[in-house]
Order: C-alpha cells, then structure tokens, then sequence
C-alpha cells in the first residue's frame, strides 16, 4: 500500500465519529431511494403480470338483469374484444364464533371451460366441479383469517336463502388486490369474503338464469376507452346498467396505483434531502483536514507530487465516505424492500410478490451520493490546488475578522471576550452557520413534523369514531327499503337509537371533474353520524342542496355556491342539479351529505332507506347482532369497533407504515447533523480552546466557547425548524392522505415540544461528546502544533 | 533569596513497557523569584516537559515541584487550573492568539479573569504595541503577534512567565524586540521568566542556564556579567 493510502486510512480512523455519522446521512439517502423505487418497480411489474397473466378486464359494467343474447350486441362495438358476462350477487357469511354476519360477494365461474377475463389464481385446492351445485372457492384472505381450508363447509345466506357450501379451492383474483366490501374504505380480511361458484349454481340462487348482472370486457389494441365505454351505456341503459367504467376507476386497482405513486414520490423527494445535508457535512470535515494539513501539503508538493496526486488524496477520502455509505445503503435498501414485502403480499392480494431492486436505483443512488459528496470535495481540491508549497510551509495568518463586528455600543461593551469571540465566530462566517442551521433546523423540522403525523393519525381516528361517525352499528339492506325497516330494526330489544340513511350510487360532476361515489342521505337531526365544520361543530344538513366533504369538493374543485351534477346510477337514474352549500371536514373517505328526504325529493322516491346506523346496549351486542344476521333485507352488518381496528391495520401495515420508518430516520438524522456541528465547531476551535486552558480558563469555561456557538445555532434553529416542522407536518398529511383516510393537520404544541427536547437533547450529548474530547485534548500537543 | 520552584527526583514517562520513553529522569532543581532562567538542551533533551510539569500543564511520573509554598505534584486538574490562572503565564513559539479578538480583547480575555491585573493597554504599552490595541491578530506581523502573547501573558502581572521557544518563528531583529520585552517584563514586575530554547545564544542574557540531556540536567550556570538583548548575538 503507498504511505498516502495509509495515511489516508488511518486519518479516516482517526475521525471515524464523524465519517460514520455522515456515512450513515448518505446511507439512509440510499436505503430510503432502493427500498422505495425497488418497491415501485416491483409492484409496478408484478401488477401488470398478475393483470396480463389473469386477464384483468380493461372496462367494467354493471347492471339489474340482461338476457345472454345481449352479449353478443355487446361483443360488436367496435373497439371490443372481448366479453364476459357474470353473475354477482351480495351474500352473507355465517360463522359460528361470529357474532355478526360476514358481508360477502358471490360471483359466477365460467363453466363451458376456462375463464375469458378476470381469471381466479388458485392458491390451493381445486376449482369446483362442472356440474356440481354447492362447490365454491374462497377468497384466500378471508379464508386465511379464519383458518378455513379446502375442504371444509361454509354458511351462505344467498338472496334470503341459507345454503351450506363445500369449498374446494382457496383463490384470489386481480380484480381484487385490494378487497374492501362495498361500501367499506378500508380492507378488512375478516370480515369480507368473497365466493366463486359455477355460473348455473349461482345464477339460480340469484334469479339470472339466461341472464347476466356484470360485464367484463377486453378492449382491442388501439381502442378508446371512453368511447367504447359511451357504446357500452347505451346498450345497458335499458337494462339498469350503472355506467361502465375503465380500470382506473376499478377501487382495487385505483389504491394500488396510489400507493405506487405515494412511494414513487417519496422515492425522488426524499433521498436527494439526505445527500445534500452528507455534501455538506462532507465537504466542512474534509476542508478542515486540509486546513490543519497545509504543512504536509506543502511537503508533499515540495517533493515533487503533483495537484492531482494531492487532491486525489484528499479526493479519495470524500469518495470512501461516500461510497461506503452508498454501499451499506444499498444492502440495507435490498433488506429493508424484501422486509416489506411481506407487509405488501398481506396487504394488497398479490398471489407472488418478489422484491426486484430497481437496477437503475443502484446506479442513481451510488451516483447521486458520489456526485453530492464530490461537489463538497471539488471545493475542498480548489483550496490544496491553491497552496504553494512555500507559503504551506509557513504558519497561516491568523484568520482575518477585521471586518466582523466591533463592540463599541454599550451592550457590546458589557460582553466578555469569550462572548465576543463566539459571536466574531459567527459574524465571520455566517454561511457557514447558516448552513448549520439550516441542517439543524432541517432535522427538527422532520422531527416535529413526523411526530405531528403520529397524533394526527391518532386524531384522525378519533375524530372518526367519536365525533363524526358515533354509531356502533351500520347496518346495510339487500335493497331500498321503507322507512318501515328501521322501526323494525329499534324494535329489537337493546337497540337504543336507530339512524335510516339512504346511499345512492352516482358520478358526481362539476365540469370535467368527476368522482365515482354515493350520496348519502341522512335525517336531518342526525346524532350519530354527522358532518362537521373545521371547528368540530356539526353542519345542520340544508332543506335542500348538499354538504361536500372537503376531500371531494378538492377532487372536484367545486366550492360552496356552486351548482354540482349528480348523475345517480340507480333506480331512474336521473340527473340532478343541486347547490353545493357547505364543505365539511372530512377524514375518511369522501363523502357527501343530503337531507334524507330531500334526496328522496329529488329521486322521486320518497320513504326510502338503503342502511341504518345503530347505537346499541353494549351488553346486549352480541345478540343484537345474531338477531340482525338472521333478517333476510339485511345485506351486512359493520361493527364500528372492528372498521376502527381495521383502518388501524391499514395505517399500520399499509403506506402508513412509512411513518415509523421516517420518524426514526428524522430523529437519526437530527442527532447526525447537530453531533456534526459540534465536531465541526470542536476542529476548528481546538487551538484556541487549548490557549484558553492554559491561560487558566477552567474546562467549563473553555467549553462556554466551544459550545456558544452550538447553543446560538440551536437557539434559531430549534424555533426555525418549528416553523418549517409545521409546514413539512403539512406536506407530510398529504402524502400520507388519500382517498380512503385524510390526515388532518394542525399545530401540536406537544409534538413540536418533543421534537425541541429531542433535538436540544441530541445537542447536549454531543456537546458533552466533544467537551469530554476537549477535556481529553493534550494542551501542549495542540498548542506547540503549527495550527 | 526567595525559591520559586523547588523540585526534587523529577521523573516523567510517557507509555509503558518496552515503548516507554523516559522524558525526565530525576531532576533536582531550585529557582530562586525573580531571575531569567534559560533551559537549553537539544531535542528530545526534556527542557519542554520540565517547563510543562513546572507551568502546571502536566504532571510528573514521580518526584516532587513546588512552587513556593504549593505543593504542584499534589494538585488535581482544577487545582493546577487555578494555580495557572492566578500564578503563571505562558509565550509560546507559535503565539497562539484569538484571531477572532483584537489585540486589546487578547489581552483582556486574561484581566477579565485576573485578580490583580493591569490595564490592558498598559501591558501593550509595555510590549510597545500602544498604537496597535485594536488591531486583529491578521492585522499584525508575527512580531507583533509574539509581543501581543506576551502582553496577555504579563498582563494579569504572574510571579512567573513560562516562555517555550519564544523567539523561534522570528527573524533576528523582532526576536531581539522580543527578548528586549522579556527583560523588561523580568525587571519591571519581577516577574520570574522560565525560557525554553534552542538557542544557545539567548542563555547570555539570563541570570542562571540549565543545560538538559537525556531527561536529566548536565549543567547549571551562573552567569556573572548578562548581555542585553541587543548585544544577543543571532
């Protein structure tokens, strides 16, 4: 090994604190941008596999009933190539140790041989046989949290029927990645299931025999969706059809393609944070060995090196920092990915699932580090270039202050010198500090806004279920009902309060903004679900017009005033033109609001109800719900406590998970930048700390010096990164917002308040790290050194 | 005749084992208040760890210093802090000035924490650097720099000034100013000035010379008749 390659380790050694603290700024970077694009590409690549391999339909239709023989109209609009008409109905699972019946989706298996579009993938078992009548397979998921296997026997109740069925085969589909009853944001694997059953076998249990309620179709390379989907609605129209729609508007497919663009995101905004902030480390660290190293430089020149073998040196050591900490990135990255894939596999349905690094993650990630640190280093080479050998030999002048601060008003005359020397220190350089801040500042602002995005997760839900939605109970019927149904439903002993609501499937339109959803209609004096403003009060729901949550007044960009189009998709499907009249927060999902008779006004059926909230005697629940699962109008029951556990899951497990990752990376990176800036500020002071001593300033003294300047950073950077905390905390909730839950913002004092005490700990350790160095420093050593 | 320093069987060992190198091997010394005092030796001789133990900024192996009355090898970290602060002041080769303090501020970073200081301005005065208080050490020649040292280190008025290799980064004219200073400092104050150097023609003008090798002392001088510092030869 040549001596300068030695010298080059052992100064690596020597300062290891520091080059592993900025190594590890550089490999989170890394991790963060592997883990992430590696994420994109592979649920990218399997989604696309799964839907090509299975044949994943490209447009959706459903409707009330249409004989067979409209297949065939349907397979020749232009643009189709092919079609697939099904049976579907909602069915009700019954467990034995469950309480509440299970909301279920029966759909139909193509029986002349195999399936056209939307294959099932069997994960075990077998399919059902051809002619027999009471086999089904069973949606993996719901079976796995049940621990049911092929083999054993399930109780359906179909269209009012009880039915005992033997399940062959356990499967999952594409079409259902994300499998959420309807109705439901949020997945749940215990309490939705779905069945597949040969086509004859269902379509008697459900009344379509001859007939058909869905409709798949392949579309033609080249095609247009929308116009094809226009052909497809004027075929169903006579038949009850709802509006068909593309794959984008497919649920499942739509919080797949979110998450992806969620991490997409994530994956080129936050790495490059990271890098910036290790440059920058970087390049202060290595231009302060330089400073203490003109001597050697000098020697080394005068030997007869060149620049380029001295600035390579010095070069080399920028790029191992760099490089190592790339490399540990991007093995942690690979481990990190692979550990989340578990997480995805049970979130969304993937039936394979493989952790494919994105190569060209590899290459931006080693890159872009290499390229950041090198931008710190070239500054760094501009000044070993610069020295002479001659004038390396010499001591360096004594920085120049002359054009700092002069203390001559009465407050700067009450300064002691150490105060002074702190704050020339500072005049001095104010980039420089300003850079400390702003990294310091940076850290605590991640950290304020990540532990505000821990309680609003939590407020979230609390809001949810204890000031929006106060019922304890949904429950959903088969098909609008009379008013009549909820009187029956409070006569069940226990029930305490009984809500009707109506839900009316419709597109919602203001201009070219549309939104596939329901209204629903609710009583006027509502308790147990409710809209409400910013300030948590309830919004009374207006005679006539309709209150938008604000997640759907953003996605249409309408606002109060303003007329909106409802184009409801049941019934006579009319479309209607009614006045947005306020916008109420919203937390999950995006609801909107009507006035349960105004809605029936407006549909021209009045006394109609679709669902119930209940508020219950919690002692009695259990049989209030056995009670409930056996009337044959209901459809499903949803326990608040279980839809409360589940949306728990999905934060935990889902994309919301990424916010324990962030949060320990915010505090990691918070503790490497303020440790650095007490290094940095220990380097630089180390000679004239050592003079303080000698003169007889005590070690507490001396350490006043080193640690003022630290304490003014922190004293602007903890209340700047406050401020920037509240409006990353801001940027974070939309991140971490989508359709199914919107993380509400605000300012948390105690949050705020955590992350100050976090980063001024983080301070006062380091500060003690560098005191406990400075008490150890050899006075002599340094003083009798030549800076 | 007052003793300053009182020292007896010396000895100060850096590392252990066979690595151990021994800087002091038993030094017996006395040195009476008041007078300059000149170690010579060549490199590796122990004339630097001697004036560390003596200006309390390290401690002997084994043995004994005094100063006056203080027992020096008895005292803790905060004990030779305090005997620094109030006691002692130090000139090194390289000046070790704040940059970031003027030459007044230098000075005063010591009279703010002194018992019985002078006025700053005084002992820049006494340095001949009256015209320059407010001057960055940027601002001054390495002259000017070592002579600005050495206002701060007289100006909280020691009992002893402890000067390693003062004149060692200077041309022959500023050394001779410098050395000039030290003798001023020495008659006016009587101030005890202990001076470490390589130099062996600086020994003519101080009042005793002890020679060191090997860590131990070969030779103490009386000198009869001192040179001024302008009759130094360089």
């Amino acid at each position: 090994m040549k001596p300068l390659d030695r010298k080059l380790l052992r100064d690596l050694n020597h300062i290891r604190g520091q080059v592993i603290a900025i190594a590890a700024v550089i490999a989170v970077g890394v991790l963060l941008q592997v883990m992430m694009s590696g994420l994109v590409t592979s649920l990218t690549e399997t989604r696309r596999a799964y839907y090509e391999r299975n044949r994943l339909a490209n447009v959706f239709a459903s409707l009330t009933r249409a004989p067979d023989s409209q297949l065939a109209i349907l397979a020749e609009i232009p643009g189709v190539a092919r079609v697939e008409g099904r049976v579907r109905g909602a069915a009700l699972v019954n467990l034995p140790d469950e309480a509440v019946p299970i909301q279920a989706r029966a759909t139909s298996l193509e029986e002349r041989g195999e399936q056209l579009l939307n294959q099932v993938y069997l994960t075990e078992g077998r399919m059902p046989g051809q002619a027999s009548r009471d086999e089904i397979l069973l949606l993996a998921g719901f079976a796995a949290a049940h621990d049911i296997a092929p083999g054993d026997t399930l109780n359906v109740t179909m269209n009012g029927a009880r039915r005992t069925l033997r399940i062959t085969g356990l499967a999952q589909s594409p079409e259902l990645l994300y499998a959420a009853a309807p109705g439901q944001m949020v997945p749940d694997p215990a309490r939705f299931a779905v069945i597949w059953m040969q086509r004859t076998s269902l379509a008697a249990a459900y009344d379509m025999s001859g007939a058909f309620n869905e409709v798949l179709f392949a579309l033609g390379r080249g095609a247009s969706e929308p116009e094809v989907i226009d052909r497809i609605d004027s075929v169903l129209d006579r038949w009850g059809g709802t509006g068909a729609y593309g794959r984008d508007d497919l649920v499942s497919d739509r919080f797949v393609q979110e998450e992806i663009a969620g991490l997409e995101t994530m994956a080129r905004s936050v790495p490059p944070l990271f890098l910036a902030v290790a440059a920058f480390l970087l390049y202060i660290v290595v231009s302060r060995i330089v400073q203490s190293e003109r001597e050697e430089i000098g020697l080394l020149k005068a030997f007869g090196y060149t620049n380029g073998e001295v600035g390579s040196h010095y070069f080399k050591m920028v790029l191992i920092v760099a490089t190592a900490g790339a490399a540990v990135g991007c093995i942690l990255g690979i481990l990190s990915g692979r550990a989340m894939i578990p997480v995805y596999t049970k979130f969304y349905n993937f039936p394979f699932l493989v952790f494919r690094p994105d190569p060209t993650s590899f290459v931006i990630g080693v890159g872009a580090s290499i390229a950041a640190a090198s931008a710190g280093g070239l500054f760094v080479l501009r000044r070993v270039f610069a020295l002479d050998p001659a004038e390396a030999m010499r001591p360096p002048a004594p920085a120049d202050y002359s054009r700092t601060v002069t203390f001559d008003g009465p407050v700067g005359r009450m300064l002691d010198q150490p105060s002074r020397m702190i704050l020339r220190g500072v005049a001095r350089r104010p980039w420089r500090v300003a850079a400390l801040i702003a990294g310091v500042a940076g850290g605590m602002a991640l950290s304020a806004g990540m532990t505000t995005i821990y309680g609003s997760f939590d407020t979230m839900q609390d809001l949810s279920f204890t000031v929006i939605d106060r019922s304890d109970a949904t429950v959903v019927f088969n098909t609008p009902l009379s008013e009549k149904a909820a009187l029956e439903l409070a006569r069940v002993p226990g029930v305490l309060r009984v809500e009707p609501t109506r839900d009316v499937s419709a597109i919602l339109r203001n201009g070219l903004k549309t939104q596939r959803g329901a209204v629903s209609g609710m009583i006027a004096d509502t308790e147990l679900s409710r809209a409400i403003d910013k300030d948590l009060r309830p919004i009374p729901l207006p005679e006539r017009g309709i209150v938008l949550s604000q997640s759907l007044a953003d996605i249409l960009e309408i606002e109060p005033g303003e007329m909106l189009t409802i184009e409801v998709r049941e019934g006579r499907r009319p479309v209607l033109e009614v006045p947005v009249v306020r916008v109420a927060r919203s937390l999950i999902g995006t609801p909107a609001y009507m006035q349960l008779d105004a809605l029936n006004r407006e549909m021209k059926e009045p006394l109609r109800i679709t669902s119930a909230r209940l508020m219950v005697d919690p002692a009695r629940a259990d049989e209030i719900y056995a009670t409930l699962s056996d009337m044959p109008t209901v459809a499903g029951v949803t326990v608040a406590e279980d839809l409360q556990a589940s949306l728990q899951r999905l934060m935990d497990e889902g994309a919301g998970s990424a916010r324990y990752i962030m949060g320990v990376v915010a505090f990691v990176i918070t503790f490497g930048i303020v440790y650095n800036a007490a290094r940095i500020a220990q380097t630089e002071l180390n000679r004239d700390l050592a003079s303080l001593r000698v003169m007889g300033f005590s070690k507490g003294e001396a350490a006043f010096v080193l640690l003022g300047e630290l304490g003014l950073i922190m004293l602007v950077a903890v209340p700047l990164g406050s401020v920037l905390g509240y409006g990353l905390s801001i940027l974070i909730a939309k991140g971490f917002s989508s359709e199914i839950y919107q993380i509400p913002t605000g300012f948390d004092p105690w949050s705020h308040g955590f992350a100050a005490s976090f980063t001024l700990a983080a301070a006062m350790v380091s500060g003690w790290l560098v005191k406990r160095d400075l008490d150890r420093t050899a006075l002599i050593d340094v003083l009798k050194s030549r800076e | 005749m007052t003793i300053a320093f009182t020292a007896k069987g010396l000895t100060k060992t850096y590392g252990e084992g066979r690595s151990a190198v021994h800087a002091l091997r038993g030094v017996d010394l006395e040195i009476p208040q008041g007078e300059i005092v000149v170690m010579l030796g060549a490199s590796g001789s122990g004339k630097s760890t001697l004036l560390n133990i003596l200006g309390g900024l390290d401690h002997a192996s084994t043995g004994t210093v005094h100063f006056r009355d203080i027992c020096l090898t008895d005292l803790d970290d905060s004990g030779l802090t305090r005997y620094r602060r109030e006691h002692v002041g130090f000139v090194f080769q390289f000046y070790n000035l704040m940059p970031s303090l003027t030459a007044r501020e230098n000075v005063e970073l010591v009279t703010e924490i002194a018992d019985n200081p002078m006025r700053p301005e005084e002992a820049l005065e006494l340095v001949g650097l009256k015209e320059r208080v407010d001057h960055f050490p940027s601002q001054l020649s390495g002259g000017e720099q070592q002579r600005v040292a050495i206002a701060r280190a007289i100006a909280k008025q020691p009992e002893v000034l402890f000067c390693d290799e003062p004149t060692g980064a200077l041309d022959s004219a500023t050394g001779r100013a410098v050395l000039r200073v030290l003798n001023e400092v020495n008659q006016r104050l009587g101030a005890t000035v202990l001076m470490v150097t390589h130099a062996a023609n600086i020994a003519g003008m101080a009042h005793k010379v002890i020679r060191l090798a090997d860590g131990q002392i070969r030779e103490v001088e009386q000198n009869e008749t001192r040179l001024s510092p302008e009759e130094v030869v360089w």
